[in-house]
């Protein structure tokens, strides 16, 4: 018997210390640090920090060490660190306009002011398996350097709805609510909406947007803009009343352009989607868009049926952390329903074979 | 016993807790309503107790006595886990006996002593809408709390007896709080259902990942759904006890080998324990 | 310290606990007089009673109708930090002067952001005067109260008609309370 021996305290200490061992590896092999996992796997600690909802780089690598990789135990092991932290306000809205841009891109124009800036992408790599970099050691040539372009780079949606092709987004001077104070109510409003999926699981997102490209609630997307860099965020503490600069962070931001056939109440013209994500994570930016357009099928008068158009569905579902809890749990014992249940079966078998 | 110097007393921070003593106060004075509360993410994952660990700190204070049982049972691994992490967090004093409890959290199981007027029960809940498996959309759930409109329950359990000639609900069997709110009594056993009727003691539930606290005060009339020519039937493994010779409690089924054999054993071990001990006096 | 002269608890996190699971119990088993641990001083205006209730439930969350003076806002202000409001947008109210139906009952989706009344009245005793019945409650619970407003038990009354919507009461007496939860009847004798 699993549960009615005694012991349990013990086992659990013995487990843990199990796991430390193994998390440490073969100890011949230099111990992994903190810093080398926030320098060499970025990409990771981005993602951690995305859906830990959290911006530390130092903390979030650390996370992944602890998690031996796994980067929704990560991003849990943040969250359940940020809860305890005090709060000391909120900063002033990010501008990404005055971005210093690494990458910015656009599907829509050929060229643009400021131009196509690939930036450190995997896009065109050949996904080629590199052996040099299984040997250890060697760093690569450095990549050239050009002249940091001074030319503006002015948003591709701001273009379109300066001709009055894009519709504008109406600016909400309310307070926006705060859902890791409040629980979500639904209907939910775009703001707790986009901080929902800016946390969500990046996996669930992606499928969801892909499933928005095959047919359940399409619109047509294009990816008007995706810049990624570092952009400054601002507070104005109360004691003080002006706004001073805590420092810079990289975001991911991408603005979709979709087709609207028009409504009773608005020109066609074409509508936004909108994903902003910590560091450099451009899959759950463009995900995030997708899904953002969908959930806004309701208040554009469109016809809300599929999965991704369906708030319930999307914000309930898109939190990893509470996810992973729950799909986990069924770990624990449930002996004692499921004993119920037997007990039902039998008198359900009983009475059918009384019946014959 | 002192509590870790790196959190506050029970580990959450004062604003939480007064957030989370409001939700309790209002759902104590409305029983069986599901308030919602800003829970926040604990060190154990979501669907791991997180709602009654929260409604636990935030009503435990340094003279109280923590009990843990979850399947009945002190010594289960999750029991065990939240009962180390309050006397890490809290330094409270805990206990495996009932009796000696004034604060039990609890998963799946009331326990079979009957609870007095100065303890409080702490169930940890995983899904907190008695509606959910029927109509999933928070929306429309909290419409039909709002109206009373629990007809789609009762056409369930209609349509569980005209299948199976009775109501085919073993835990988590919905129930009627002070005539008024449609409410789930957590994964229990139906078999504990009556024990929440009249019972002296608070009843708490805390929701973690769905963010709801819900309450049911002493004294309240707590009725498992039926109907006139189907009334509710607690079920129970219809054995005794092989340890303590009980007739008249909720059993765990025990696989002894591969070909059949089994035994039967109380799944409350701390009440086991003293009946043995009292049949063990007697001898 | 700016603004009061008065402290707050002398142990802000053991005596809230200690005052919540007071409210708690109060709350519970309504009519039952419990005791609250005892503030150091409060401010003028409020009761001891009062005073160790906001401390232990109102803040920056919790939008507060307060009319007690200008040290009672002060101190308010200094120890909970809640925003002051109307009597009928307010979370907490404690006002000697508001009436029940103008206090926030919440809505049928949302009963549970119905307001809570804070009320100070001359004396509580576990006596007759009041018998109280509903939930918590095994099968009647007798209450004195002296001093409540004139009119209390009708407005009582028609607060309760309201439910599940309504307000929750909590009196106050020294640095004794009793609570009337909205699905509490109330008779006279």
């Amino acid at each position: 018997m699993y549960v009615a021996t005694k012991g349990g305290e013990r086992a659990i200490g013995a487990a843990h210390a199990w796991l430390a061992e193994v998390r440490r590896g073969n100890p011949d092999l230099p111990e992994l640090t903190a810093a080398q996992v926030e320098a060499q796997l970025g990409l990771a600690v981005d993602r951690v920090m995305a859906e830990g909802s959290c911006h530390d780089r130092g903390l979030a690598a650390l996370a992944v060490k602890q998690a031996r990789g796994d980067l929704i135990e990560a991003a849990f092991l943040l969250r359940a660190y940020r809860t305890t932290l005090p709060r000391f306000g909120a900063s002033t809205p990010l501008d990404t306009n005055a971005m210093a841009l690494q990458r910015r891109i656009s599907a829509t124009y050929k060229d643009l002011p400021g131009g196509q800036v690939l930036g450190p992408t995997f896009d065109y790599t050949h996904r080629l398996l590199d052996f040099c970099l299984a040997a250890a050691g060697g760093s690569p040539g450095g990549a050239p350097e050009a002249e940091a372009s001074t030319a503006p780079s002015p948003r591709v949606t701001e273009m379109l709805a300066r001709e009055g092709l894009m519709q504008r987004e109406a600016p909400v001077e309310a307070e926006p609510g705060d859902l890791t104070r409040e629980p979500l109510s639904f209907p939910a409003d775009r703001p707790l909406r986009l901080q929902a999926l800016a946390r969500g699981d990046e996996g669930f997102l992606l499928s969801l947007g892909y499933s928005t490209q095959r047919g359940y609630g399409g619109n047509h997307p294009f990816v008007g803009e995706i810049r990624m860099g570092e952009v400054a965020v601002g507070f104005t503490p109360p004691e003080l009343g002006f706004e001073i600069d805590l420092g810079d962070i990289t975001v991911t931001e991408c603005q979709m352009v979709n087709q609207f056939k028009g409504s009773r109440t608005e020109p066609p013209q074409f509508t936004r989607g909108y994903g902003l994500v910590f560091g450099h994570g451009e899959r759950k930016a463009m995900s995030m868009a997708l899904v953002d357009r969908a959930l806004r099928a309701e208040e554009l008068g469109e016809a809300a049926t599929a999965p991704a158009q369906q708030q319930e569905f999307v914000l309930s579902h898109c939190d990893n952390v509470e996810a992973t809890g729950f799909v986990e749990h069924l770990k624990l014992p449930h002996y004692v329903d499921f004993q119920s249940e037997l007990e039902n079966v039998r008198t359900m078998r009983a009475s059918v074979e009384a019946g014959r | 016993m002192s509590h870790d110097p790196g959190y506050n007393f029970a580990y959450l921070d004062e604003s939480t807790k007064r957030m989370i003593r409001r939700a309790i106060l209002k759902a104590v004075a409305i029983p069986g309503h599901q308030v919602p509360f800003g829970s926040r993410e604990m060190p154990l994952p979501y669907g791991w107790g997180t709602g009654g660990i929260q409604v636990t700190a935030a009503i435990l204070g340094p003279t109280d006595v923590l009990k843990v049982i979850d399947q009945g049972s002190d010594d289960t691994t999750n029991a065990v886990s939240i009962r180390a992490f309050f006397r890490r967090v809290a330094g409270v004093a805990t206990t495996e006996r009932t009796a000696e409890a004034s604060i039990i959290q609890t998963r799946h199981r009331i326990p079979e002593r009957a609870l007095r007027e100065d303890q409080i029960l702490v169930y940890q809940v995983p899904i907190p809408e008695p509606l959910g498996r029927l109509e999933p959309r928070i929306a429309e759930t909290r419409r039909m709390h709002a109206m009373a409109d629990y007809g789609l329950m009762h056409v369930k359990l209609y349509e569980d007896i005209a299948r199976h000639g009775h109501i085919a609900t073993s835990y988590s069997y919905p129930v009627m709080v002070n005539g008024r709110y449609l409410m789930s009594p957590s994964p229990i056993p139906a078999f504990d259902n009556p024990k929440m009727d009249q019972m002296p003691a608070l009843q708490l539930f805390g929701a973690g990942r769905e963010k709801r606290i819900y309450a049911v005060p002493p004294y309240t009339s707590v009725k498992s759904l039926d109907f006139d020519d189907h009334p509710f039937r607690p079920i129970r493994a219809p054995q005794t006890c092989e340890l303590c010779g009980s007739r008249d409690t909720y059993l765990d089924e025990v696989l002894t080998d591969d070909v059949g054999g089994r035994i039967f054993v109380c799944s409350d071990t701390d009440f086991c324990t003293e009946r043995q001990a009292v049949r063990e006096a007697a001898e | 310290m700016s603004g009061t002269g008065f402290p707050g608890f002398a142990d802000p996190v053991l005596d809230a606990q200690a005052a919540f699971r007071a409210v708690l119990a109060a709350m519970s088993r309504p009519g039952q007089v419990q005791r609250l641990p005892p503030l150091p001083e409060p401010p003028p205006g409020l009761s001891p009673a009062a005073a160790a209730l906001l401390l232990t439930l109102a803040d920056s969350g919790t939008p507060l109708c307060l009319a007690a003076g200008p040290e009672a806002e002060a101190w308010v202000r200094f120890h909970c930090g809640a925003p002051f409001a109307a009597a009928g947008a307010a979370a907490f109210v404690l006002d000697p002067a508001a009436r029940l139906g103008d206090l926030f009952p919440g809505t049928e989706e949302e009963p549970e952001r119905g307001a809570t009344l804070l009320l100070d009245v001359a004396a509580l005793e576990s006596a007759p005067g009041w018998r109280l019945s509903g939930p918590g409650i095994r099968d009647s619970q007798a209450l004195r109260v002296t001093g409540a407003p004139p009119g209390f038990l009708a407005d009582w009354a028609a607060n309760r008609r309201r439910a599940p919507c309504g307000v929750d009461v909590v009196l106050c007496a020294g640095d004794a309370i009793a609570a009337l939860p909205r699905s509490v009847a109330i008779e006279e004798g």
